[in-house]
């Protein structure tokens, strides 16, 4: 329990002489890509290889005797696509796809020797790079808010203190008044991650000038769009950047209780933020009286139970006092009467874990990252069919040109990129004629795309844009909470349109009825998942109107991916006519004779594919 | 198959939780957890301490998609079906699933309360696509056969 | 302070306080459709119809948003036009449309707003699944085939009558409106108070109806047929069948029902005079003996149901007084015991026809009153019988009941019957004093008033309380350890004037609660003990029954 700053700066240099003192470690990744290959089992690999040959090492940062070596099981290193990842340090040497039976030749030429495996780096186009910094995917990033996250081990507070964590709390309380902290993140130009892109600054001085106490500093961890996870790494890998942060806010609001939302397909994340506040409530950086000042804060965790909608913030807020998850009307808004109907400040994970960085660095530092519009980084989870999946961030303004073909390492299989949906089911699809449009809150916002939370599939041409918009749509009006009409009755017949045109059935005039109600729902929903819920459609509609046409008129997908469009035929001379194939047809749609070739009436085809995959002599095509 | 209800999970729930309204979600979570289902019995336990009316209980029960009121199976197998994992087809592997197991969209759960399959809008393992998630653990780059496969190994451990 | 103004198309509005727009903009003369606004209940902004357009082009929901100086807003635009169109074809498409069946027929507001609007055809499927209606509740009757989900009942159920019998399940499209595992009405905590079925702008929720029976005994020429009006019916009935809302039209009820073919007519107030006399004895007895105090009334079946289901631990001090109602019924049954005999209840209520239905009630298999009929029920009647209302001669009721007291009438508004109480125990029986009786503060439509009046050596501490979110609120402060002597509750906020069955009083309560303070000032004899009638009915129908007839149990539910 450190009672003042100089206990905790006494700390801090302890913690930081022990880590200098580890001379290698092994960081293996514990990310959810590299553990859902494996990467726990290449840890105790490494474990029982260590202990097997007798090398004197240790498995946490040791206070008193640090060892020579290191084995540590670090966050996310983003570069999900080449998991399980081992990273060496200080060399900076990155092994990809280690297996299990890696690992003794690591130990014993790395830890031993000093030498690198180099049959483990990564390759690109024949060229093989030993440090990872030189790997073009991490090269082109600039990681601010996941700068610890592949650095540290996030269970242990020590190793946050020792890469200077909890050093913006050394300054907040007691070298700057509540004014001084909103004015240096208004100064900073940092805004809302979460999809908005609201000044944070702006949000924190409207809830510091309320009277009505107490107020609360809300951290929205529901990380709902579907291909995002950058907060989820965050809450798992550097739980104690986002503690600070939010404790700064409370500092700068007046606010002295915190709640984090955490979404329940988080587990984990759930864990680590439980163990990082008993940590640094042990620690006495939560709680009374912080660091001996006035300022007293604790943080509490609500789990989500499974509602997208939620990450809107009065749904948020509604669940978190128990309720159903449904947005009200604004005003009044959140700023006044948010938690508990008190002053609430809301921003999500990635916003509060930049907080740290501003207040520590200074506005203008924070100001060389980015955009005059939209400063700093952000982070992206660059998923779909591009060749380097992962996690990434990079400076606002960075190009997505540069984010697909450069750091994600161009398109998989070589095929043609097609499109980039962004911001997930609140967001829109991006095209090749924006490839070279600088990722902003504003340059997006005038092709009609948003940020969002910072979700980027990548699509290539065997990708249906109907589909994808139908895959949007059914995914929003699953989760619309049936507030509001336009939202609840509106998505439902948007997605029964689109159903229908994926399905063949589509009929003249189908897209005029979108756009209609599109227009309609965006104009007229209560929330924000209900503005933007159209947003999918109507992106693709502008764009690839055309293959909207091929369904409903030639009834045609130009993909080849909808399923019921597709026609199954018997290659006549390929065909032995062992009926194998009929036997299997759910629909008796396959006749012929024994030995003579079969023929499928494709009036009766539902075209389920069971054939295909039947015939053993792959007579039977689709196309 | 009558299981009495173990009331006392429910009191330590909300011994831990309070019984102030803003409880009610946790106080079903950890009941979900527990009996791995929303048992209706509870209803009027809860609605009592937490002086919240049964319907309005019922009403979040409902909204939230990790409540269940009908009981689950003891593997509740969850396919992504986030962009990602859709993008990879992972509606093969659901259907794949289905098939093995005799479930479909409207029965989630095996007769005998073994499995329980259904679908998840994404579980932040995109870069493991398609992945699914068997109890907390997750799967990655599923196929349709590797999932059967995966059924299979779970029915041998479990005898049936 | 300088006049403030919002300029609603191109008019300047002054801002006089109003809380949303939406207020603002109907005092501009302009009549915003909505579905989900009450002003009574929370702002819910849910159906979105409200909605209109700033100087910048974008929407914003009236309803929710407040004004400001110097707003200019649009209330009829291209836009708006579309979208409302929009908003209520989508609702249209998923609603039953057998409009000419429906209850609500003429007096739905979807269908209101659909004509008004000319949507002139709808472009989805109706693919809702089918939902069998819920008909277990003696009182109302819910049909999820044509609920817009606007939420209204279940604020209505929930903020203002704390009863919490329905909220919304599931979400999305899959929303309903539902009790607890979609259980009956019958079985989850509804107490009938009909709150809910007033505030649905559609045929969702309707009264459960008993036209047919009563029909049937009408045209029954071997059955007697007699029938009772409450006080708050006669001056809310009017409004409907072309008087005004708020005239006590009793004289052309009466001659209304001898029309349509009973056989005897009579007033409940008459046998509020009753309940006047039984409540006030029971009242000083307890007084006296220190027991069971306070004492809380009993007129109020709504009230009862509530207590049974919520707060078994406060049946001994209501009074064991039979409703009005009931009093009348088990009266008239004892007088006509010897003839096929049919009694019908009219009532400004809906849970009156759970009363009727109470085992307590039913003698050897009969019921005291055989059915009841709503005001709204009523007017059905009188349209179905083809009786011209607002021309029809008024006329007295039946002997030997046909003297009542103004104390009896005022029961129909809240705290009245605490008035009519007091007027018996207070022993000053001047004129003069019935004016000092008239305002100690039991008067006026607030939820909760409260008074004290000197009593012998002490003060009496009195509470009146309308609606059951506001008796709650009486109720936990009696459990904080607060003391009363006498509690008035009546489940409908404003008291029977605005009860369940009564056609909707559009915030004109106060018109109605005038019409019956009226006719108690018009009255010849305006305490209960005063009149005649009273004396000769215990000395010849009651005698020694008065315990078997006037009063009765309650029990935990």
């Amino acid at each position: 329990m450190f009672k003042n700053v100089a206990e905790l700066r006494d700390y801090r240099n302890l913690v930081k002489a022990a880590l200098a003192k580890e001379k290698l470690r092994i960081v293996v990744c514990g990310g959810a890509g590299c553990v859902s290959k494996g990467a726990n089992k290449v840890y105790e690999k490494f474990l029982s290889i260590m202990k097997e040959k007798n090398i004197e090492f240790s498995v946490v940062l040791e206070k008193e005797n640090a060892k020579d070596v290191r084995l540590k099981k670090s966050g996310c290193h983003g570069f999900c696509e080449m998991g399980p990842l081992v990273r060496i340090e200080p060399t900076d040497w990155l092994y990809v796809k280690v297996k299990e039976e890696d690992c003794e030749e690591i130990v014993e030429k790395t830890v031993l020797k000093g030498e690198c495996v180099e049959r483990l780096c990564y390759t690109e186009n024949g060229k093989t790079y030993v440090e990872q910094k030189q790997v073009p995917f991490y090269k082109l990033q600039t990681k601010l808010s996941l700068f610890n996250c592949d650095k540290i081990d996030a269970t242990n507070i020590d190793e946050y203190l020792a890469n200077d964590g909890y050093t913006a709390l050394e300054k907040a309380p007691f070298e700057m008044n509540s004014e001084d902290i909103v004015n240096e993140i208004s100064e900073s130009g940092l805004r809302g991650r979460g999809g908005g892109g609201f000044p944070a600054g702006r949000k924190w001085s409207q809830v510091a000038r309320q009277k009505n106490f107490p107020k609360y500093v809300v951290c929205n961890g529901d990380e709902g769009d579907p291909g995002a996870f950058m907060d989820r790494s965050v809450m798992e890998d550097d739980p104690h950047r986002m503690l600070e942060g939010m404790i700064v806010a409370g500092i700068a609001t007046g606010a002295s209780e915190g709640y984090i939302y955490v979404r329940a397909e988080y587990p984990v994340a759930v864990a680590k933020l439980k163990n990082a506040i008993k940590q640094a409530t042990e620690y006495g950086l939560l709680g009374e009286n912080i660091l001996g000042s006035n300022f007293s804060f604790t943080i509490k965790i609500s789990r989500g139970a499974g509602a997208f909608v939620c990450g809107e913030g009065s749904a948020l807020t509604a669940s978190i006092e128990g309720k159903r998850g449904m947005p009200r009307v604004k005003p009044p808004r959140t700023v006044e009467h948010g938690l508990f109907d008190k002053p609430t400040v809301l921003n999500n994970v990635e916003t509060f874990a930049n907080v740290p960085l501003i207040i520590v660095n200074g506005a203008s530092w924070y100001k060389n990252y980015g955009t005059e519009k939209s400063s700093g980084t952000k982070a992206f989870a660059l998923t779909g069919n591009v060749k380097n999946t992962g996690l990434i961030e990079v400076p606002m303004g960075t190009t997505l040109r540069e984010i697909i073909f450069d750091i994600g390492g161009g398109m998989r299989d070589g095929k043609k990129f097609k499109a980039v949906q962004i911001g997930g089911p609140s967001g829109g699809c991006l095209t090749e004629e924006h490839l070279d449009l600088p990722l902003d809150f504003d340059s997006l916002k005038k092709v009609g795309a948003i940020i969002g939370s910072g979700g980027l599939v990548v699509m290539d041409e065997s990708t249906c844009m109907v589909e994808v918009a139908r895959f949007f749509m059914n995914f929003t009006q699953n989760e619309s909470c049936g507030k509001c009409v336009p939202c609840r009755e509106g998505t439902k017949r948007m997605l029964e349109i689109l159903e229908r045109i994926v399905e063949g059935k589509g009929q003249d005039g189908d897209i005029e009825l979108l756009e209609e109600l599109g227009e309609m729902i965006s104009a007229m929903a209560l929330c924000g998942l209900g503005k933007t819920a159209a947003g999918p459609v109507l992106s693709t509609i502008k764009y690839f109107r055309n293959e909207y046409e091929a369904h409903i008129y030639e009834k045609r997908c130009p993909a080849g991916e909808c399923q019921k469009l597709k026609t199954i035929t018997i290659d006549k001379d390929l065909c032995k006519g062992c009926s194998k194939c009929a036997r299997l047809c759910p629909v008796g749609a396959i006749n012929g004779k024994i030995k003579e070739p079969f023929e499928i009436d494709q009036s009766k085809c539902i075209k389920c594919g069971s054939c295909l995959s039947a015939c053993p002599f792959k007579a039977i095509k689709e196309n | 198959m009558e299981n009495k209800i173990d009331f006392t999970v429910l009191d330590q729930a909300i011994s831990e939780f309070g019984t102030e309204k803003k409880a009610l979600i946790a106080i079903l979570q950890r009941a979900q957890e527990v009996y791995r289902y929303l048992p209706a019995e509870i209803f009027p336990y809860i609605a009592e301490k937490l002086d919240i009316p049964e319907a309005g209980i019922y009403g979040v029960a409902t909204f939230y998609e990790n409540f269940s009121l009908e009981k689950k199976g003891k593997y509740v197998i969850k396919i992504c079906d986030g962009t990602a994992c859709h993008v990879r087809k992972s509606t093969a592997i659901l259907d794949a699933m289905r098939k093995e197991l005799g479930l479909s969209e409207s029965k989630k759960t095996t007769d005998d309360f073994i499995f329980t399959v259904e679908t998840v809008s994404c579980l932040g393992a995109c870069s493991s696509a398609p992945a699914i998630m068997v109890n907390d653990e997750i799967y990655p780059t599923m196929t349709p056969d590797s999932a059967v496969e995966l059924l299979k190994s779970i029915k041998e451990k479990e005898n049936v | 302070m300088e006049k403030q103004f919002v300029t609603v198309d191109g008019i300047p509005v002054e801002i006089n306080g109003e809380k949303n727009l939406l207020e603002l903009i109907r005092k501009a003369g302009i009549q915003i459709p909505t579905f989900c606004y009450h002003s009574e209940l929370s702002v819910y902004g849910a159906c979105r119809m409200c909605m209109v357009e700033n100087e910048w082009g974008s929407l914003e929901a009236a309803c929710s948003t407040p004004p400001k100086a110097g707003m200019k807003i649009k209330t009829n635009t291209e836009k708006l036009r579309k979208y409302r169109k929009n908003i209520l074809e989508l609702l249209l498409a998923n609603h039953c449309r057998d409009c000419t069946v429906c209850e609500k027929n003429n007096d739905c507001k979807l269908q209101d707003l659909a004509r008004v609007f000319h949507i002139e055809g709808v472009r989805f499927p109706n693919n809702a699944p089918e939902v069998k209606k819920d008909e277990s509740s003696p009182c109302i009757v819910k049909d999820q085939s044509k609920c817009i989900l606007c939420g209204d009942c279940v604020r209505m159920c929930n903020e203002v009558q704390n009863v919490g019998a329905i909220d919304f399940a599931f979400r999305g499209s899959k929303m309903v409106i539902s009790t607890a595992f979609g259980k009956p009405i019958k079985d989850s905590p509804c107490v009938g108070c009909g709150q809910c079925v007033s505030v649905c702008p559609t045929g969702a929720l309707v009264l459960h109806s008993e036209a047919e029976v009563i029909w049937d005994a009408l045209h029954d020429s071997s059955v007697k047929t007699t029938v009772q009006i409450a006080p708050a019916v006669r001056v809310a009935i009017g409004k409907e069948l072309g008087v005004k809302n708020g005239k006590n039209v009793m004289g052309k009820i009466v001659a209304a029902l001898r029309r349509m073919g009973f056989d005897e007519v009579y007033d409940t107030t008459l046998s509020a005079d009753l309940t006047v006399m039984e409540e006030t004895k029971e009242f000083a007895e307890r007084l006296q003996s220190g027991k069971n105090l306070p004492l809380i009334t009993s007129c109020c079946p709504a009230w009862i149901q509530y207590a049974e289901k919520k707060h078994p631990e406060l049946l001994d001090n209501i009074s064991s007084c039979r409703s009005p109602m009931q009093m009348m019924a088990s009266v008239l049954k004892e007088m006509n015991k010897d003839v096929k005999h049919f009694h019908v209840a009219v009532m400004p209520c809906t849970a009156k026809k759970f009363e009727a239905a109470r085992e307590e009630f039913i003698v050897d298999g009969d019921k005291n009153v055989d059915a009841v009929l709503t005001t709204k029920g009523l007017i059905r009647l009188i349209r179905e019988s083809g009786i011209i209302f607002e021309e029809l001669e008024p006329e007295a009721v039946d002997m030997p009941f046909s003297t009542v007291s103004g104390a009896g009438v005022i029961f129909g508004v809240t705290g009245g019957v605490t008035e009519a109480v007091l007027r018996k125990v207070s022993e000053d029986k001047t004129r003069s004093n019935l004016l000092t009786l008239a305002n100690l503060g039991q008067r006026g439509s607030e939820g909760i008033k409260e008074f004290e009046i000197p009593f012998g050596e002490r003060n009496l501490k009195i509470a009146v309380a309308s609606g059951l979110g506001n008796a709650e609120k009486v109720i936990r402060r009696l459990q904080a350890g607060e003391q009363f002597d006498f509690i008035e509750i009546m489940a409908c906020p404003g008291g029977c004037v605005n009860g369940g069955g009564q056609p909707s009083a559009n915030k004109d309560i106060n018109a109605r609660n005038v019409g019956l303070y009226q006719a108690d000032k018009n009255s010849v004899v305006r305490r209960a003990e005063e009149n005649p009638v009273i004396a000769d009915l215990y000395k010849n129908v009651i005698k020694d029954k008065a315990h078997e007839l006037l009063h009765t149990t309650y029990r935990k539910r």
